[in-house]
Formats: structure tokens, sequence, C-alpha cells
């Protein structure tokens, strides 16, 4: 048992030297180059996904871009339309109105003329109906104012018919 | 230096049983177990000295023991050995030589010391039998000593060569993977790359940035390196009949790694570090002089010292388990000379061994996580910077 708990002289000095060399041989050797290319995996690593979620985060992006501008394409799509109805529609009533007036218009001058005419027919009917009486009575007169009796008795109707009495 | 070892072993000791309270259940059932066992063999092995006619018998705690600790050779099966080469080092120059070169006097049946005589140097030495063994093959384990003077044992034990096989390894596989990531660029993973990236993120990610915060990257490639050592140490531990390696139950292993843990908190803390450890802002003076201070500066040491015997018992002890119920197949075999009671004991221990080995899978990879995450927290705690 004594073997087994103290250290062999001889055992303490190889396992310096060899520790010690394979310790320094393997941190130039080995470990070194491993260490760095793992951590330089890793950074590439790291580097790639970080690119991947930049790319997504831009399509992402650009997809939000897409849709605000199909949403503001249909929105004006839709003010377009409105206004074009708007647009329609007031013409519609603006012709309306202008024809309706028109018509109005119209019909007060056709008014007005038949008024005129009516009135230019009325005096004329009126100087055809006075000169046609005087003739008559003219003719008329004349046939009884022949006789002297009948002139006679025509004046005294006269006279008193008139005020002077 | 032999006074300071025994000095150590006795700290190493109290430490350990002071850790098992706290620690895991199988780390605390089991090192004690291997405690009494070796208890029990220690008396043994007097009782044979005396009588020595004993030792056909089957001796459980020196085989487990004899398993778990370091020896200057890997024992595959049977009388099947790798020497492994032993480099000594006395006042009369360096020996170098395979410990196949070590013989014993005699028979070199049982559990005799075994010796060297070196022409070049003119030293004789001895490879003392720490441990008896079973039937007649003996893994070397023991210590050296030379004739009449001091011996620096520099020799490539099992867990010594155990190690540089990891650490060649290590270097091999992420040097490759680190090669494919610089040819292959930022791309997915490939092959080993993707089999351990997950790995070394979980690293870096759950155990170094928390821990840490933005001084991470500084500390992680020795946390890097130290979970993976521990990690394929643990493993490699588990593959039977290549030897039964026990590279991070090693304490002459373990105790490197604690102590550079130590180092870099200390050599790296930052003014807050220091100013908490030494002189706690917001506690009246003579609490801080009397308790606060002596117990941080203890805990300074305490910290790494509990690392690894932490990480040393718990892999220690899932060795010991699994040699156990090993055992239990050998003694009930032999002592009742039945071989019905040993086949019997036989099905109950490897079903219970398959479910040892599947825990230890599990304790392999969180000890190696375990002592990851705190050595990061030591980290963390001497680049803490203040923030009330």
């Amino acid at each position: 048992m004594g073997a087994l708990l103290s250290p062999a002289l001889g055992t303490v000095i190889w396992a310096s030297i060899a520790f010690i060399t394979v310790l320094l041989l393997m941190r130039r050797m080995a470990w070194g180059p491993i260490l760095k290319a793992l951590s330089e995996r890793e950074e590439s690593i790291a580097a790639a996904l970080n690119e991947a979620e930049k790319a997504r985060q831009e399509m992402a992006t650009l997809s939000d871009e897409n849709e605000r501008l199909l949403k503001e394409a249909r929105v004006e799509r839709d003010g377009i339309l409105k206004e074009a109805r708007e647009t329609a529609t007031q013409l519609i009533a603006e012709a309306r109105a202008k024809a309706r007036e028109e018509a109005e218009r119209d019909l007060a001058n056709a008014r007005e003329a038949i008024a005129v005419e009516r009135k230019a027919a009325v005096a004329e009917l009126k100087a055809a109906v006075a000169g046609l009486s005087i003739d008559i009575a003219e003719r008329v007169l004349r046939q009884q104012l022949e006789r002297n009796e009948a002139q006679q008795q025509l004046v005294n109707k006269l006279i008193d018919e008139s005020p002077l009495n | 230096m032999f006074n300071s070892h025994t000095l150590l072993r006795s700290f190493v000791l109290s430490a350990l049983s002071a850790v098992l309270f706290w620690g895991t259940g199988v780390a605390q059932d089991h090192a004690h177990e291997a405690h009494e066992a070796h208890d029990h063999h220690a008396e043994h092995a007097d009782h044979d000295d005396h009588h020595g006619h004993e030792e056909e018998a089957f001796n459980a705690g020196a085989f487990i023991v004899g398993h778990i600790a370091d020896a200057h050779d890997i024992h595959l099966w049977g009388h099947t050995h790798i020497p492994l080469p032993v480099i000594l080092f006395t006042d009369n120059g360096l020996d170098v030589v395979m410990s196949s070169s070590f013989v014993a006097e005699g028979d070199g049946h049982g559990h005799a010391d075994r010796f060297y005589h070196s022409e070049k140097t003119g030293v004789h030495y001895t490879m003392h039998a720490s441990e008896k063994q079973h039937g007649d093959h003996t893994i070397l384990a023991g210590s050296i000593t030379a004739e009449g003077m001091d011996v620096l044992d520099l020799s490539i034990t099992k867990s010594v060569f155990g190690m540089l096989l990891i650490m060649v390894l290590m270097v091999w596989l992420f040097g490759s993977i680190a090669r494919g990531y610089k040819k292959r660029g930022n791309v997915a993973p490939k092959g080993m790359a993707n089999a351990l990236e997950p790995l070394i993120l979980f690293i870096r990610d759950e155990v170094a940035k928390p821990a840490i915060g933005h001084h991470a990257d500084k500390y992680l490639p020795f946390l890097l390196t130290v979970f993976f050592f521990t990690f394929f140490a643990n493993l490699l531990g588990l593959i039977p009949f290549i030897g039964g390696f026990n590279i991070t139950g090693t304490i002459g292993i373990t105790i490197v790694m604690a102590t550079l843990v130590f180092l870099i908190t200390n050599l790296t803390g930052n003014k807050h570090y220091w100013g908490h450890v030494l002189w706690m802002p917001g506690v009246p003076a003579f609490v801080k002089a009397i308790i606060l201070t002596p117990i941080e500066v203890i805990g300074l040491f305490l910290k790494p010292t509990v690392l690894m015997i932490r990480l040393t018992a718990n892999i220690t002890a899932g060795h010991i388990i699994i040699l156990a119920f090993t055992s239990l197949i050998f003694i009930f075999g032999q002592n009742g000379e039945a071989v019905g009671a040993g086949l019997g004991i036989g099905v109950f221990s490897t079903a219970f061994m398959i479910f040892m080995y599947l825990l230890e899978l599990l304790v392999a990879f969180l000890q190696a996580f375990v002592f990851t995450l705190l050595a990061a927290l030591y980290f963390g705690d001497a680049k803490q910077e203040a923030h009330h």
C-alpha cells in the first residue's frame, strides 16, 4: 500500500517533463488551431444566421411595402370611382336642370309670343269688326235716312235720349 | 530526499483518510477494503517469513495491490511480461537496462528480491519484492536500491509508459484534427474531429467559460490537455489483458497535475484573489489574523491536494473493486478446493464485474470532468474581478 500512496520521484520527474512538453506542444500544434477553427466556424455560422434574419426582415419590409402600395392604389381607385360617380350624377343633374330651364324659357317665350300674337289678332279683329260695323252702319243709316221723317224721328229720339234736359 | 519522502507519505495517507470520509461512497468503501486487505496481507507476510510454507495460498490483498501498484514491467497474462527500461542514476553514473535483467537468486519462484550487477558502473542493484504475488510469477513492483549509495530511479515504469503512450496518442490525434481543420476550413467536422469536437466544446462552453469568464481562453489549453489526458488514461486502465494500467491512480502522476494547477492558479492570481486569501476585506483584523488567513493559506495547498487524491483514489478504488471480485473466484476455487464453488461465485462475480465496468466507464469520464471543472473553478477564483 505504501507504494500506492507515496509518489515515486522518477515518476514525478517523467510526468512533469512529459506533461509540460505535451501541454506546450498541444497548445501550439493542436488546441490553438482547433479552438481558432471552432470559433471561426461559430462566427461564420452566426454571421450567416444574422444575414438570413436580415434578409427575412427585408422581405417582410418589402411585402409590407407592397401591401401598403396595393392598399393605397385600392383607396385611390375607390376615390376615383366615387368621384366619377359623383361627377356623373352632378352632370346629369345639371343637364336636367339646364334642360328644364331651357324648356321653361322656351315655353315662356312661346307664351309671350302667343300673347303678343293674340293681342295683335284681337286688335286686328277689333279694327276689322269696327270697320265692318261702321260700314254696315253707314249702309244701314244710308238706307234709313233716305226718308225725311225717319231722319226727323231719329233726331228727336237722340234729343230725347240726350241728357240735356 | 528519503526523509521528505516518508513525511509526504504520512501526509498523503492522512489526507487520503480525511478525503475518503466525504468522498464518494465507492471510493470510501473500497479504499478502506484495500487498506484492510493490505494490513491483513502485511500480517500474513510476517507470518510467512516465520513459517515459510504457505506460499501456495492465494492472497487477495497482495494480488490486488500488485495489480494497481506501479511496476517495472507490463504483466499481460500468466508468465508473459513486457519488460520496461530501468534507468538508474547513482554516484557512479547512469545505468540503463531492461527490467528483465533483474533476476532472482535461487529458483526464481515466489516473492524474492531481484538483483542486477552493472558491469559498467560496478553497482549492485536490488529490486525489493514489495508485494507477494499469487502463484509463481512476480510483478516487478518493488523499489530499487544500490549497495552503499543513493539511487535516483528514473525508470520508465508501467504508469510512465502508459502516460507517454497516452501523450503520443493525444499529440497525434489532436494534431491530425488540427491539421484537418486547417485544411478543410469552415465546414462541418468529419471523422475523429466530429467525435471529439463535442468534448472540446463541452470543456470550453460548460466548464471553462462559466468558471473563468472572459479569461477562459488563456487556460483552455491546460484544461483541455488535463481533461483528455485524464479521460484517455482512465479508459486505458479499463482495457483488460494489457497489463491493467493505473495511470491516473498513480500518485506520482496526479501530483504533477495537481502541482501544475497550484502553480497556474497562484502565478496568474490577480490582486483581488490575493487580497481575499491574505487579508479578507470586511472582516475584523483579529479574526483575519487568527482564523481566516491561516485557513485560506492552508486552503491554497489543500485544494490541489484534494484534486490529486480524489482522482487517484477514485480510479484506484475502481480497479480495486474489479480485482476484488476477480479474487473472489480464486478464493472460493482454491480454499474450498471445489471447482463448483469457484464456478458459482464466478458467475456472480462476472455479472457484478460487468456492472462495475460500466460504472467505471462513467467514472472515467466523471473524474476527468471533475478534475477539469475544479481546476477551472480555482483558475476562475484567481482571475475574479472585484464586484462588491
